[in-house]
């Protein structure tokens, strides 16, 4: 896909090149405003683009429902009528994609004591979440959005739903695409993600790449700016309390570091901040700075 | 168990160390069946991609082999090989940094030697 999202008074997307690849779990990383819902919402047919096309192997998927019944979207819309009954909901799913896991549904719906006898406008946020939840679970579909999965879920619930993701996935592999701010959390999950920025992709790598893209390097002031001066980091950013300092750097370190620092990978929602920070000061945009290594980024959603 | 995303080794690679603590403590004993990547990837929410990685390497070491069908099983010699590994490491690598470290802090090599001494016995 190339795809361009423009509003009256504002680019929401410029021209964003992506494949996504079958079976694959996907972080989708940006600030509020990034676009991420954005892009989704076009992926899954919810908006149009100003310009560009989404293919599945090769068919537009552009109103081509055939094709779009391959793809499943979670988000913070209530896509289902407010009175509608949690179960029936379920049951509709049923029906439109087939072959619904319902022995997942009913475990899902056993571990969050999720009711099913009222109305899904009678729950509160998190249960709302989670009835959305186990519809994209259970849907049989091979490409599934979840854009904001945890939305409103306490610490016990989020954990639940990251156990019962890596058990479906792991019996049935298919794509996810997870739009989250909660990073940290789904660091292990995920094999790809993907990083957009203002509009722009600003890197997309696998997870380990990312998790170890950035270090923080802490030390003696002289000690710390000499280090990073003699190897050419590029820094993200700093903080300084008396003489000790903490440097944020991006890329790969040199083989040999004094004893006298300390060096500390970033993991992947630290980067992820003091990167998009580091942007935000520069007030510039994304594509002219040097981030992680790109991977490719080519063509259209294949499978 | 237990998986860090700031910890300087990637996760596959923390993945494959703790497999070799199974085998090293004998909570997996020779010739037994190592967790599988499902179970491990479901207990700690770890991509499965990432755990085969960890497994695959351990596979290449030759402290696991794959039975077509069944899953990963610890070859036989592994325990014995992993301890002479291990014991390298330790003998190069972290006696070097703790050396090291020593001299930073003024530590004499009579105090050093003094405190292994009177800890080993």
């Amino acid at each position: 896909m190339n795809l361009t999202k423009r509003y009256k008074r504002k680019t929401a997307l410029d021209a964003i090149t992506l494949t996504l690849h079958p079976e694959t779990i996907y972080a989708l990383l940006g600030n509020n405003g990034a676009g991420k819902s954005t892009l989704l919402n076009i992926i899954n047919n919810r908006i149009f683009a100003s310009e560009g096309t989404v293919n599945l192997n090769g068919q537009p998927l552009m109103n081509n429902s055939a094709a779009l019944r391959h793809l499943y979207m979670m988000s913070e819309d209530n896509m289902f009528p407010a009175n509608m009954k949690v179960r029936e909901i379920f049951t509709l799913s049923d029906a439109a994609y087939g072959d619904f896991d319902w022995d997942l549904a009913n475990q899902l719906i056993e571990d969050f004591e999720l009711p099913v006898t009222i109305s899904f406008k009678k729950l509160s946020t998190g249960y709302r979440t989670i009835a959305k939840l186990v519809a994209a679970l259970c849907v049989n579909v091979d490409y599934i959005f979840l854009d904001e999965p945890v939305l409103g879920l306490d610490a016990n619930h989020r954990d639940m739903f990251y156990q019962r993701l890596m058990e479906t996935y792991t019996a049935r592999p298919r794509c996810f695409v997870i739009s989250t701010h909660l990073i940290e959390e789904i660091t292990s999950l995920v094999e790809q993600v993907i990083l957009i920025e203002k509009g722009h992709i600003l890197t997309q790598t696998d997870a380990e790449t990312l998790t170890h893209a950035g270090h923080a390097i802490s030390g003696e002031r002289g000690t710390v700016d000499a280090f990073a001066a003699s190897n050419h980091l590029e820094i993200l950013g700093e903080r300084t309390l008396s003489g000790h300092k903490t440097l944020y750097v991006s890329g790969p370190l040199p083989r040999t570091i004094p004893e006298s620092l300390r060096v500390e990978a970033l993991g992947m929602q630290d980067y992820f901040i003091h990167l998009t920070q580091h942007h935000s000061a520069l007030g510039r945009p994304p594509a002219t700075s040097a981030a992680t290594a790109t991977s490719s980024t080519h063509g259209k959603v294949t499978r | 168990m237990n998986f860090s995303d700031t910890d300087e080794r990637p996760l596959f690679q923390q993945v494959a160390d703790q497999i070799e603590d199974l085998i090293l403590t004998g909570a997996v004993a020779e010739n037994k069946q190592v967790p599988s990547t499902t179970e491990i990837s479901t207990t700690y929410r770890i991509n499965p991609a990432t755990v085969l990685k960890g497994m695959n390497q351990l596979v290449a070491k030759g402290y696991l082999e794959k039975r077509r069908g069944v899953g990963m099983f610890v070859t036989p010699g592994s325990k014995q090989r992993l301890t002479e590994e291990r014991r390298q490491l330790l003998l190069t690598d972290q006696i070097t940094k703790l050396i090291a470290e020593a001299k930073n802090l003024g530590i004499t090599k009579a105090q050093l030697s003094a405190m292994i001494e009177s800890n080993f016995s």
